[in-house]
């Protein structure tokens, strides 16, 4: 049931205690952290610094713009509502159309039709904060709803999958792209369910999924082969997670991203925590790409010159297979 | 950088911790182990007589060094004498004066003991004894033994075996029965050895003292002979030759000087009383302290209130409750709710023991959690949402002391025991991760919890620990080094090892 330590450490594994002692706690300074918990400043900061991100509709921060929502979106057909501060996906309500008899019945990604009003009852609760961890009042943001690329519709089942990237002090060190599953409720969360497949550093090609800390290699409710799928913009995504550091200071982070149909790679959300399920995803360790990336690390590099040198430094091993 | 600061803190903490511990237990003898009684004797000498016309002065001899026994403490009880310690030729006296007395006088002096095997009041060397006048015939019967004895012995220890072993024969030879001619007790019998044993230039003298067994009522001072060897004094039995000193001899007083003398005084009686006691070891470490006037009593916790102390002994074992934390949480990796809340829910089981406390706390946890689902239809805000099911635990907490007193199962009382706020805050925090992360990370977060509030309870409810916390309070600082460490265990966690093992098959 257990390997020895030493396995682990020759595989060059980082563990929970690793990472909160020597690499949250060292290069994530708690201050910064609103950067990335509040969804709206993070948004700013990548705004400003000319990053794709989906586009922002609107904000509302107070209970009596609520009502306003419906002005925000009069042009708009499909959009998402979130709160600024939420966690794990709550409090998200994907907007993908309006009725065809009443233009203020809204349809959600589930089909079912939901009125104007009730949208601001949502919109109510997000601002007293029902869905901020801490309990404090919060933000709604009102946003583009992301078209996904087919590319991932295989090994999806609803939901939208999204593509994890560690950046450890600038340099993308290891990715997985998280695809939903009936049972994550297609949420793209790994700890509800999701897959995550690992994916080659310099090719951008997946590689085996992990689904609940055991290697997959299958979808398990499509039954599509996770394994092989080219992501499109693979370079830019690497260069979009770099400079996620740039803007928010943070030395340990995982950048979330998704590819939109029409509109390439955009910066979701970004994450002071991430976790370590990415090692098994991927069948390598953190711990030695992190190693790695101490040797080479310029703080003089841009975000490209750190995007081609995780490229070139990080290809997976071989396409693999596991065998137990 | 950092671990260096760390290291440092950790180790200094733990030195002091305990080196304050190693000097309370080894100097100031405070016990480690609970309940260690240690058995003090009280040896009292009541000393009648009929008081005569002028001014009374009684002396009596008391004990001055006592190998094996340590004083716990002496006083003495007369009626309006004046009392004071000397030191005399024959050690320690006690003296009581008084101007004029009338009719039959009682005083009495009282001196308790326990047993300490590591005192060694070593005495001082003694001078070589001056060669002792006896007149003829004696002289030469003394003078033949010696002679014999010295030819059959090697050195001062069978020297004086082979002497006692001649003037205990059965069929004595006619030196020996010359010179017992006018021994009349054993203590005279002693006496006259040690005159033969001076002759030979061997320091000797008489020890009388009490062999302690339980209660005596009329104790008699037994004497025993004691000899020097130029190294250390040693102890025979003057009947047997053997060299030992009686398990639990008290020495009361030493050489031919009478015990007791009064002066104005008639029809002197004296009789020794001996009581056993049990007295708990922490109380003598601390008279003992007091007495030499250490302060570190100063601070501890026996000195507080006894209801105070019965609040620290629960408070105190807190942090050891939470050194099982960080070890199930970071050494081993098992998920639980919130940072504390096991610690408090196993404060919480010592009141309604274990199997109720699992029973119990499941039971409420799983009722708020059912009825917290239903408060999430309603949609309310975090403080008004806490609140509320803060008071329908706090209703549940009297459904079940109702119920279960109605069944007449008084246990389901104890549930009132729980912390409240405590158990709120669990069941929102697991409905939170119910939402966000599944039913089944709620349930094991929940397991977890309940299995370090299980082991935090077992460590917590150890006897023998709690008495040494409470005992040795700085060994807090030692747990604190060791919290300490841990914060800075960047190693693997036990779960983690199977959670990565496919990593490793390659």
């Amino acid at each position: 049931m257990f390997v020895k330590p030493q396995q682990l450490r020759d595989a060059g594994i980082l563990g929970l205690n690793e990472r909160n002692a020597d690499f949250i706690m060292r290069f994530n300074p708690r201050r910064l952290y609103p950067r990335v918990d509040d969804k709206a400043l993070t948004k700013e900061l990548a705004l400003d610094a000319g990053m794709a991100v989906p586009e922002l509709y609107g904000i509302i921060s107070n209970q009596g713009e609520a009502r306003e929502f419906g002005q925000i979106v009069a042009e708009r057909d499909s959009f998402v509502i979130k709160p600024a501060q939420g966690s794990g996906g709550d409090g998200i309500l994907v907007v993908t159309g309006r009725s065809t008899r009443k233009r203020n019945l809204f349809r959600l990604s589930s089909g079912v039709l939901i009125s104007e009003a009730e949208i601001a009852h949502h919109i109510s609760n997000i601002v007293s904060g029902q869905y901020s961890l801490s309990g404090n009042p919060d933000k709604a943001l009102i946003e583009y709803c992301v078209r996904f690329d087919p590319v991932f519709a295989e090994v999806s089942y609803q939901g939208v999958p999204d593509i994890r990237v560690i950046v450890y002090r600038g340099y993308p060190a290891m990715a997985m792209v998280r695809l939903p599953t009936r049972a994550s409720d297609g949420k793209a969360n790994l700890h509800q369910g999701a897959v995550g497949a690992g994916v080659d550093m310099s090719s951008g090609e997946t590689l085996t999924g992990v689904l609940d800390n055991d290697v997959v290699d299958e979808h398990p409710d499509t039954g599509a082969l996770v394994s092989g799928l080219r992501i499109p913009q693979w370079e830019f995504i690497l260069q979009s997670s770099a400079r996620g550091c740039d803007v928010t200071d943070l030395g340990y982070l995982g950048v979330d991203m998704v590819i939109d149909r029409d509109l390439g790679p955009m910066i979701l959300e970004m994450n002071a925590r991430p976790g370590l399920n990415i090692q098994i995803a991927n069948c390598t360790g953190l711990a030695t790409r992190i190693a790695r990336i101490n040797e080479i690390y310029d703080a003089d590099a841009n975000f490209e010159e750190r995007a081609r040198l995780a490229r070139r430094e990080f290809p997976a091993e071989r396409q693999t297979s596991i065998e137990f | 950088m950092t671990k260096k600061y760390v290291y440092g803190l950790a180790a200094f903490l733990a030195i002091a911790g305990l080196s304050v511990f190693v000097y309370k237990w080894q100097v100031l003898d405070f016990p480690l182990s609970m309940n260690q009684e240690t058995s003090v004797w009280t040896i009292e000498s009541s000393i009648s007589f009929e008081s005569g016309p002028g001014s009374i002065k009684v002396n009596l001899l008391i004990p001055t060094l006592t190998p094996g026994f340590r004083m716990l403490n002496e006083n003495s009880v007369s009626r309006g004498f004046g009392f004071s310690l000397n030191y005399g030729s024959g050690g320690r006296e006690a003296q009581w004066a008084i101007r004029r007395a009338d009719g039959p006088q009682t005083i009495y002096y009282r001196i308790s003991v326990y047993e300490d095997t590591g005192t060694d009041q070593s005495d001082t060397t003694p001078p070589f004894p001056p060669p002792p006048v006896i007149n003829e015939p004696f002289r030469t019967a003394v003078d033949v033994i010696v002679a014999d004895v010295k030819e059959q012995s090697a050195d001062t220890a069978s020297f004086t075996a082979e002497l006692l072993r001649q003037m205990n024969d059965p069929s004595p030879d006619p030196n020996v029965e010359l010179l017992l001619s006018n021994a009349a007790n054993r203590a005279e019998f002693v006496d006259s050895i040690t005159t033969i044993l001076a002759l030979a230039r061997i320091p000797a003298r008489v020890v009388h003292g009490f062999e302690l067994q339980g209660r005596m009522r009329n104790a008699e001072p037994v004497a025993w002979l004691e000899v020097h060897d130029g190294d250390r004094w040693r102890y025979f039995n003057p009947l047997t030759g053997e060299e030992n000193l009686p398990a639990r001899f008290l020495v009361w007083w030493r050489g031919n000087e009478p015990l007791i003398s009064v002066e104005g005084g008639s029809n002197v009686q004296v009789s020794f009383a001996v009581q056993e006691n049990h007295l708990d070891a922490v109380t003598i470490a601390e008279t003992q302290v007091t007495q030499q006037g250490a302060s570190a009593i100063d601070f501890s916790l026996y000195s507080l209130p006894i209801q105070t102390q019965a609040v620290y002994g629960v408070l105190l074992m807190i942090p050891i409750g939470a050194l099982v934390m960080v070890f199930l949480r970071n050494i081993i990796g098992i998920d639980a709710f919130g940072t504390f809340m096991p610690v408090l829910i196993a404060l919480a089981f010592r009141e309604t023991k274990l199997f109720w406390g699992v029973i119990l706390f499941s039971f409420l946890v799983a009722l708020g959690l059912s009825i917290r689902f239903l408060l999430e239809r309603l949609r309310l805000l975090l403080v008004p949402r806490l609140s509320a099911v803060l008071i329908v635990v706090v209703i549940l907490m009297l459904l079940i002391s109702l119920m279960s007193h109605r069944l007449g199962m008084e246990t389901g009382l104890s549930v009132a025991l729980f912390p409240m706020v405590i158990i709120a805050m669990t069941i929102e925090r697991m409905s939170v991760v119910w939402e966000e992360r599944g039913a089944a990370d709620a349930m094991r977060a929940g397991l977890g919890s309940l299995l370090v509030a299980v082991a935090a309870y077992v460590c917590m409810g150890m006897a023998w620990l709690e008495h040494l916390i409470f005992t040795f309070p700085e060994l807090l600082l030692v747990v604190l080094a060791i919290v300490v460490l841990a914060g800075r265990y960047t190693g693997y966690r036990l779960l983690e090892l199977s959670r990565f093992k496919a990593l490793t098959s390659r």
